[in-house]
This record gives C-alpha cells, structure tokens and sequence, in this order.
C-alpha cells in the first residue's frame, strides 16, 4: 500500500471526530450541531474505509454506504425539524429549547 | 517516488480536512460553517481514494457534497440570517473547559488504545486486486452477502422521506391553524 500506514489515518480519524464531538458539546445553534455530528460520522467512514484496505475485504465499504445512508436520513429529520422551529419564530439554541410538545 | 507523491497527497487531504473541520466548529454564520464542511468532505473523499475506496469516494461527493449539503444550505437560507453568537462567548466557562477536557479525552482515549493495543498489528495491509472498491465489485457484494443491509437501508430511506414530509407539512398545518385563531 502506497502512502502512510493505517495508524495515521486512525489518528487524522480521532481527531475528527473529537473536533466534532467539540462542536456538539460547545455550539448551541442546532444547525451547527448537526453539521458537527456529520463530521463525527464521516470520521468514522474515514476508519472503516481504512480498515476495510488493512483487511484487504470490501464490508467496511458497504458499511460505510450504508452509514452514509443513515447520515442523510438523519439529516432530513433533523432539518425538517429546524425548519419547524423557524416557522413558529423559536430562539434556535438547544440551551432555551427544553420541550418537544406543540 | 510515487510513494512520495502519496504521502504529499495525503497530508494536503488531511491538512485541509482538519482546517475545514475546525472551521465548521468555530464558523459563526452557519452559512460559512456548510460551506466548510463541504470542504472537508471533498478532501475526505481524497483519503477514500487513497484507501481504493472510489465507489465510495464517489458517493461521498455526490451525496454528501451535493445533495446532503445543498439541503443544509436551502434550510439555512430558509431560515435566514439569524445572528449567532461566538461560541466562545457567552455561558458560563466550566461548560467550555469540561467539553475541552471531554473532546481531549476522547482523543488521547483512541490514541492510546490504538498506540498500546493495536499498534503492532496495523503495518501490513493485506493485498488487494485492482478492483477493489470498484463499482462492479461493491455492486455484487450488495446484492449478495449484504442484500439485507441493502434492503434495509432503503426502507430506513423511506421512513426518513416520510419523516420530512410530516415535520414540514404539520408545520404548514399550525401555522394556518394559529392564522385561522388569531382571525377568530
């Protein structure tokens, strides 16, 4: 394998994520947040696909289309409910937002 | 020589990838934050590359580039120009150095694991042929050992499309609802 060697790609993938677990805890705008926790994912998609070329076996490929899939998912369901937010004008900071109940 | 010119590769990639994420974090306008994060999953992409992933390197740029982030930016555009304050500004600063020490925490938690427990195993990749990662190769393995996961990843796509659909129009309803209130 050409290039560095698996363990760069799991310290380049550690600090990803912890970059995007730093953005979950510190920002409070949900759509930051959001975009941190993408971060967070993609880390892991970073590890898989790295570890799936180690292995020389294509399942953590799939696993990270699959991942990739779940990302998207969660991303409509989190923006629909932003957008929800916005349209009844609510403060969009997860500190002032306390209940889910219309 | 070519092992040079990786290595030079794949420390533009991951310079670029760390950059756009702490851009992403630190960013205040959202709008600038989306488009960090573009950024970030285009180099990303580069290190799929790197890893022979190119399916999935593609699929990083087509969906998460493009659709997935075009959809942020849509919804941010939507919501218009909401004025965010510093992240570093503001709260009280014990929630700023525990999530600090927490974030350090993760980090040196995954490095010593993979330093101490993993670290002898991790140099020698096993050999691959030249169509690994490929369209073809990551088509037939879904539609035969991972023909379940492919089938569940697009019902988890239909109830998430559901999901939006009703998020968006329950929304539609109240708003016309609180109207039809505030005339009576």
């Amino acid at each position: 394998m050409l290039g560095p060697d698996i363990q760069w790609y799991v310290i380049l993938s550690a600090l990803l994520f912890s970059t995007g677990a730093l953005g979950v805890m510190l920002r409070r705008s949900p759509l930051i947040i959001l975009l941190s926790v993408e971060i967070m994912l993609n880390s892991a998609n970073l590890l898989l696909i790295a570890f799936s070329r180690l292995h020389g076996s294509e399942d953590g490929q799939i696993f990270a289309i699959s991942v990739m899939a779940v990302a998207a998912s969660e991303v409509v369901v989190g923006l629909g409910l932003i957008v929800a937010l916005g349209r009844r004008h609510v403060d969009l900071d997860v500190d002032r937002l306390r209940t889910l109940r219309g | 020589m070519a092992n040079f010119l990786v290595w030079c590769v794949w420390f533009v990639a991951a310079f670029a990838c760390l950059v756009s994420a702490l851009a992403v974090v630190t960013f205040r306008n959202p709008f600038y934050s989306a488009l960090a994060l573009i950024g970030n999953l285009a180099s990303l992409a580069v290190l799929f590359l790197l890893l022979s992933g190119e399916f999935v390197a593609a699929g990083q740029v087509l969906v998460y580039g493009g659709a997935v982030m075009v959809m942020f930016l849509f919804v941010i555009a939507y919501l218009g120009d909401k004025s965010e304050d510093s992240p570093w500004s503001g709260g009280p600063s014990w929630q700023i150095v525990g999530a600090v020490l927490a974030g350090g925490a993760i980090l040196a938690e995954v490095i010593v694991v993979v330093g101490l427990a993993a670290g002898n195993f991790l140099s020698s990749p096993a050999p691959i042929t030249r169509s690994f990662g490929s369209p073809a190769s990551i088509g037939r393995l879904f539609l035969t050992d991972h023909l379940l996961a492919f089938e569940v990843t697009s019902i988890v796509l239909l109830v998430a499309a559901v999901g939006g659909v009703v998020l968006g129009s329950h929304a539609r309803v109240t708003e016309s609802s609180l109207e039809g209130d505030a005339r009576a």
